[in-house]
């Protein structure tokens, strides 16, 4: 069973990286216009350049 | 009417690192995919550095380097490209809830995260319990989970601590105190538990409390949130601005927000005055109809004072600016506003009852258990875990979300349906009406008067008329045109006073009074309310009648209400002549005209003292008061701005049926919201004996919270389907504002 004892701190660390992402996201205003990035992404106006 | 000035410096942001920012909305982009065309095209003009559409709230930022563009020059460029847009100022009001709807959604991320976390733990905990878990791994599973626990209940109960302590300093107990004190003792206990290397910790129980309880919250903003939004939305694109005369005689656009005391500014025909004022020079005849409610024209001349609000007519009047801002009053109106806004203000909401009632009694309960154990000859280490667990079952988690979650589900049918919720309470107090009382102009009338005598036109000569309107200002040619059809003759010229002429061919063609078309007056005189338009072609002419006009649906909108068992009566500001038709028109038996606004408090209170609870409808600020003495109001988007604070909710659009979809959504609503509290009083009854008995384990707390919260959830899902016989709304979206819909274009 020693073996818990660094893999839930593990598991707990790559949980952790998943908040961070979300609160970054958050922030970082991508959910500001949901809405609108679902059509963002049929555009193809960045293959042009 | 590109050529004067505009000032929009007080929407401009910046410059930050010299560039400028400005934050529009369109008035006519209905379509989610026309974004990509729109930015494109306020990227090609010059300096504009940034141009970034938010679909979900109707919006777009633009950023210009300073000096290369400014906000005339993005703004006519728009225009051009066929997109008419109006700056917006984000409102202080709007900031601070999103401040608030990303600090709930961190919260929520922290405690959903460690719940899940915890949860992991937790259930190992369980399961080795029953086979062959060390005291060892178990206690060091117990204190990992107090690691994650201890600092995401700091932070994310952080809403709930502190609703409760303002609360308890306020000496009054909310919802928030049976929450804070359930997930405090709930980890203490937790925590003493694994020192004293116990077997039971409820670390997950009250991590998965504060989770449930913040989706409830986050739900409840989101919906605020979007409310807020939309109201900007709609006081940007009534686009108020005024003329300003500058001492030096020139005209300039600017925002009525910036007007100050003793400015002068100019009005137009068709043009409502931007302020409480009185005039300097000019005559003219105004329409007051939103102010008074009255349709007949009041003329004024050097001396009078004006409305705010009030549509010029006629003439050109030059204004001295008593008062800006948008409190214009006429009647100590605020008084009566004040006055009546105290008789509403003891409303209790539903939850608040719920949760005075529930939270001495759930306190009473632990404490009586814990004296009960003892008294039984239980360790007081057991009575008190006992008495704790109660507390942490009892935890109001599914009361908590049994009024938010069908208000938030309830309040985007409504929004989708185009009826906005001012406040909270609003569908509460909207499901308890008996009576609806109807202001007639504005309410139950559009806002414009529409063309009445249209068959009897010859085809020709509508034709003519439509095309001659647009080249006017006349309210009654901007109206003529909103229901017509036409092209622009570009040889037409408007007569000041009179009408406009053109030349088409060797004809000569003018729309406007009866003595400006050569026609003998009289003859055509319809309603005493009826304004009366000519138009000419050559030696054929005709009369159109213009009058206000029901709305399209008034009639079976009310016949719809009558038949759900609601009494309808009109109160109306206009003249006696004016309200029997329609009154007749409409069915409606009891109706009275030429009502002050203390007149029409009177009536309400009357009601109200005969026991009907009463909806208030209207539009002026005239009814501003009885929106706010009324049990509960309503708006359209067309009334003045003080007339809409008051309602508890506003409606879009030409229709009338959206105050019919209300009232159901707000039945259906509140009915699924008592379903709901029945359904946590029956969790409470069957979890609570068994927590006192003391045979509740962590796991059981577990699975009877998040059991009970998802059935509240799932059923305040049901709100979102209209109740049967309710009429559809999908034929009004929120998103189309139709110009027609708006008061006063803005020049």
């Amino acid at each position: 069973m020693n073996v818990l004892v660094f893999l839930v701190p593990l598991a707990l660390f790559l949980g952790l990286i998943g908040l961070f992402a979300f609160v970054w996201a958050l922030r970082n205003g991508q959910y500001e216009d949901v809405k609108g990035a679902s059509h963002r992404i049929l555009s193809d106006d960045d293959l042009l350049k | 009417m590109m050529a004067e000035d505009r000032d929009f410096s007080h929407f401009v942001r910046g410059p930050v690192d010299g560039l400028l920012t400005l934050d529009l909305i369109f008035e006519n982009v209905d379509c989610a995919a026309c974004f990509n065309d729109i930015e494109e095209k306020a990227l090609a003009l010059r300096g504009v550095e940034l141009a970034r559409v938010n679909v979900t709230w109707g919006r777009m930022t633009v950023a210009w380097r300073e000096g290369e563009a400014s906000a005339a020059t993005v703004l006519d460029h728009l225009a051009r490209c066929g997109y008419r847009a109006h700056p917006l100022q984000a409102q202080n009001a709007e900031l601070i809830e999103r401040d608030r709807t990303s600090q709930l959604l961190r919260c929520l991320a922290v405690a959903s995260f460690a719940a899940m976390n915890v949860m992991l733990l937790s259930v190992s905990v369980w399961s080795g319990n029953v086979t062959d878990i060390t005291p060892e791994t178990r206690d060091f599973f117990h204190w990992l989970s107090a690691l994650i626990a201890l600092p995401a209940a700091a932070y994310a109960g952080q809403p709930f601590f502190h609703s409760a302590f303002m609360g308890l300093r306020a000496r009054r107990v909310n919802m928030d105190v049976p929450i804070s004190l359930g997930i405090l003792l709930a980890l203490g206990m937790s925590v003493v538990e694994t020192a004293l290397h116990g077997e039971q910790a409820y670390f997950d129980s009250a991590l998965m409390l504060l989770a449930f309880l913040l989706l409830g919250r986050v739900l409840e903003q989101i919906m605020r949130q979007k409310t807020r939004v939309a109201a900007g939305n709609i006081a940007a694109l009534k686009g108020r601005t005024a003329h300003r005369i500058q001492p030096d005689g020139s005209l300039i656009v600017v925002p009525v927000d910036v007007l100050a005391p003793g400015d002068e500014v100019l009005v137009r025909a068709g043009e409502r005055a931007p302020a409480d004022a009185v005039v300097i020079s000019g005559a003219s005849t105004l329409d007051e109809s939103v102010i008074t409610g009255e349709t007949n024209p009041r003329s004024v001349s050097a001396g009078s004072s004006v409305h705010a609000g009030s549509l010029n007519f006629a003439g050109q009047l030059r204004l001295r600016v008593l008062k800006p801002g948008a409190a214009s009053l006429i009647d100590d109106v605020a008084a009566l506003i004040e006055r009546a806004g105290e008789a509403r203000s003891h409303y209790r909401r539903l939850a608040d009852q719920a949760s005075q009632i529930y939270a001495p009694m759930v306190h009473t309960a632990a404490a009586a258990t814990a004296i009960g154990w003892i008294i039984a000859g239980a360790s007081v280490h057991d009575a008190l875990m006992t008495a704790i667990s109660v507390l942490i079952i009892t935890c109001p988690c599914a009361l908590a979300l049994a009024a938010p979650t069908v208000q938030v589900v309830a309040a985007g049918r409504l929004f989708r349906a185009g009826v906005f919720l001012n406040t909270p309470e609003a569908l509460e107090r909207l499901a308890g009406i008996n009576t609806i009382v109807f202001d007639k102009t504005g309410t139950l009338t559009l806002p414009r008067p529409q063309l009445l005598n249209r068959s009897q036109t010859p085809e020709a000569l509508l034709q003519a008329a439509a095309n001659l309107c647009l080249s006017s200002r006349h309210p009654l040619a901007v109206a003529l045109a909103a229901c017509t059809r036409g092209e622009v003759l570009t040889q037409a010229r408007e007569i000041s006073g009179a009408g406009v002429e053109a030349f088409v061919g060797a004809e000569r063609w003018r729309l406007g009074s009866a003595a400006f078309c050569d026609i003998p007056e009289g003859g055509h005189r319809e309603a005493a309310s009826a304004s009366i338009l000519y138009v000419r072609c050559g030696e054929a002419f005709a009369p159109l009648v213009m009058d206000q006009m029901l709305r399209h649906d008034a009639v079976a909108t009310l016949a719809r209400l009558r038949s759900e068992g609601f009494a309808v009566s009109i109160l109306s500001g206009d003249h006696e002549s004016a309200v029997r038709p329609v009154a007749a028109q409409l069915s409606v038996d009891d109706w009275r005209a030429g009502l002050k606004p203390a007149d029409k408090i009177a009536a309400l209170e009357a009601m109200k003292a005969a026991g009907k609870r009463v909806l208030m409808v209207g539009d002026g600020l005239n009814d501003a008061p009885a929106l706010a003495a009324a049990d509960a109001s309503l708006s359209p988007m067309s009334a003045v701005d003080l007339a809409q604070a008051q309602a508890d909710a506003v409606f879009l659009g030409e229709r009338l049926a959206p105050v019919a979809e209300a009232l159901s959504a707000a039945r259906h609503a509140r009915w699924l919201m008592r379903e709901n509290l029945g359904l946590a009083v029956v969790y409470n009854a069957i979890a609570a004996p068994l927590a006192i008995a003391g045979y509740v384990t962590p796991l059981i707390a577990a699975l009877a919270m998040s059991g009970s919260s998802i059935l509240v959830t799932l059923n305040a899902l049901r709100a979102r389907a209209p109740s049967a016989g309710g009429a559809t709304s999908a034929d009004a979206p929120a998103s189309s504002l139709s110009p027609s819909a708006r008061p006063g274009a803005s020049p």
